[in-house]
């Protein structure tokens, strides 16, 4: 197991006092606080190794490259992918399905397509084909989440419905994209079974993976998985903002054109055209965000020190006291299944008829931050029969004394609310 | 907590002039993009006065307690005074600490009514 009081020793900002209490940081899938190792190497290279990557003969040039490229190393290591020129970085998970959408997406899906989506998928992944739907006048087809079994209510639904799903396939099918853990009620999609799935039913279609809340919290084998597309971002898992990851099969990316041009992304520049640079640069135009690189480098350094079996157990542990907890409390709704060992460390919910928003302004005067609203999950919150829910979601640095304090606050807002 | 005052409470559990009105003359929407907060304002006006003024939609205690407040106070008075009436005007209304994050909840209400005069 992971020794919680050393990890929190390395998040400075842990140690904040809100409202004139000590910090309950509960909003990890919005955004992790950073260890003080990834904020060192951001400063560090800054002050001793900056210039810019691939351009310069210079040393301090050759050294940014190299840090770069070790980062890029790391970060393929991290979720198992060989090759690690498939590794794009890119701004954050969005841009990474925008970069799909508007390099491969379209130019191979087009009129009467078909592009298979599930209802809990958040907007990043949802609005993007839905606008490329719209444009090509391609049909987007929606997977609904399968409904509790006997007498168990709708929002305990549990997974993503399988025989929808297979349903869904057809001949026309050119894209099935899905997440890979929800960022609302947690649920683990089995993404190797699904992909075979898809593989087996429409064997030309392409699948894209958003990992966003998968790789910072359990390990992830992405050359396994039997995806063609995969995203994540890095401020979600210990790195900082503004850098993310588009994974995606190298011959795929070889036939894909460019998404931006410009300096760096070029091999041969005449006045009538130009050629592309090599994987994974051709995606990459402009300087990049090298500093960001590094830290995600740092981040994963941070992550496989720990483990990321130990992350996944330490969330579950977490997730059980949570939902244990919350479940007691009368007027309390706990979205998604209750069994943590199926889910990721996420926990909607709502308190009675209070707003989510009013749950969270009183746990903020408590010093506990946590969601609320609809998670840029709208669809899902219109399946779901709900306007907005609270969401407390957990990291390596929580502790369960922190749930309790989530709990306690939960008891503020029901006197508040005379609930 | 000083937000959520008994006074801010109560229109929230008993929101003065709440529901839908047959066939009103005007009906404004706004929602708020960030939170799905949601506001639709119903009126009857003659001679550029508001003879009655209702109110639907789904939100928070503070944009719910807003819409209540806001309605008591336009009612019965003339179109033209509504363009008067300014931000700092509803948070007098509220009263209480308004805390910045819950400034767009406490306007959700007076951004609806102020699209009845176009401004």
């Amino acid at each position: 197991m992971i020794d919680v009081s050393k990890i929190r020793e390395d998040f400075p900002i842990l140690k904040r006092r809100i409202n004139g209490k000590q910090l309950a940081y509960l909003d990890n899938a919005a955004t992790s606080q950073k260890p003080k190792q990834v904020i060192e190497a951001i400063s560090n290279f800054y002050k001793t190794s900056n210039a810019n990557v691939h351009r310069g003969i210079h040393t301090l040039s050759v050294e940014a490259t190299e840090l770069m490229e070790n980062a890029r190393r790391k970060v393929a290591d991290f979720v198992g992918v060989k090759d690690s020129a498939e590794i794009i970085f890119v701004r954050n998970a969005t841009e990474a399905v925008n970069l799909v959408a508007y390099s491969w997406g379209r130019n191979n899906i087009g009129r009467g397509d078909e592009i298979v989506l599930t209802v809990a998928e958040h907007h990043s992944n949802f609005v993007v084909w839905q606008q490329l739907a719209l444009e090509n006048g391609a049909v987007l087809k929606i997977v609904p989440l399968r409904q509790a079994q006997g007498l168990r209510p709708i929002h305990e639904n549990g997974e993503v419905d399988l025989v929808a799903f297979k349903n869904a396939l057809t001949k026309k099918t050119k894209l099935v994209a899905f997440f890979h853990v929800s960022n609302v009620l947690g649920i683990i999609n089995n993404a190797n079974r699904l992909s075979s799935i898809v593989h087996r039913e429409a064997p030309k279609a392409k699948i894209l993976i958003d990992g966003a809340q998968a790789v910072p919290h359990m390990p992830v084998d992405i050359d396994s998985i039997g995806c063609d597309f995969y995203v994540f971002t890095g401020h979600k898992m210990l790195g900082p903002t503004g850098i993310g990851v588009l994974w995606a099969k190298r011959e795929l990316l070889e036939e894909m054109p460019p998404f931006l041009f410009g300096g760096e992304m070029i091999s041969k520049v005449v006045l009538e055209k130009s050629s592309w640079n090599e994987l994974p640069w051709k995606f990459e135009a402009g300087t990049p965000d090298i500093a960001g690189a590094i830290g995600l480098g740092a981040a994963v350094d941070y992550l496989s020190k720990i483990g990321m079996e130990n992350v996944r157990k330490h969330e579950i542990k977490l997730t059980e006291h949570a939902i244990k907890k919350l479940s007691e409390i009368p007027d309390v709704t706990i979205y998604g299944p209750l069994d943590a060992k199926v889910r990721g460390g996420v926990v909607a919910f709502n308190v009675g008829p209070a707003h989510a928003h009013d749950v969270a302004s009183i746990l903020d005067s408590e010093g506990v931050a946590i969601r609320s609203g609809h998670h840029c999950a709208q669809p899902l919150m219109e399946f779901l029969q709900i306007e907005s829910a609270a969401r407390a979601s957990f990291y390596i640095y929580n502790t369960e004394e922190e749930v309790d304090r989530l709990v306690e606050g939960i008891g503020k807002v029901k006197k508040v609310f005379k609930i | 907590m000083d937000l959520y005052r008994e006074e801010i409470l109560e229109h929230w559990r008993n929101p003065q002039n709440f529901g839908e009105m047959k066939k009103p003359d005007v009906v404004v929407e706004q929602v708020n993009p960030l939170c799905g907060d949601r506001v639709i304002f119903f009126f009857k006006i003659k001679k550029g006065k508001i003879e009655d003024v209702k109110f639907t939609g789904s939100g928070c205690a503070i944009s719910v307690a807003s819409s209540s407040i806001l309605s008591e106070a336009i009612k019965g008075k003339s179109v033209k005074a509504i363009e008067r009436i300014t931000g700092q005007d509803v948070l007098v209304l509220i009263g209480g600490d308004i805390a910045p994050a819950r400034l767009k909840c406490v306007f959700l209400p007076l951004e609806a009514v102020r699209k009845l005069t176009g401004r």
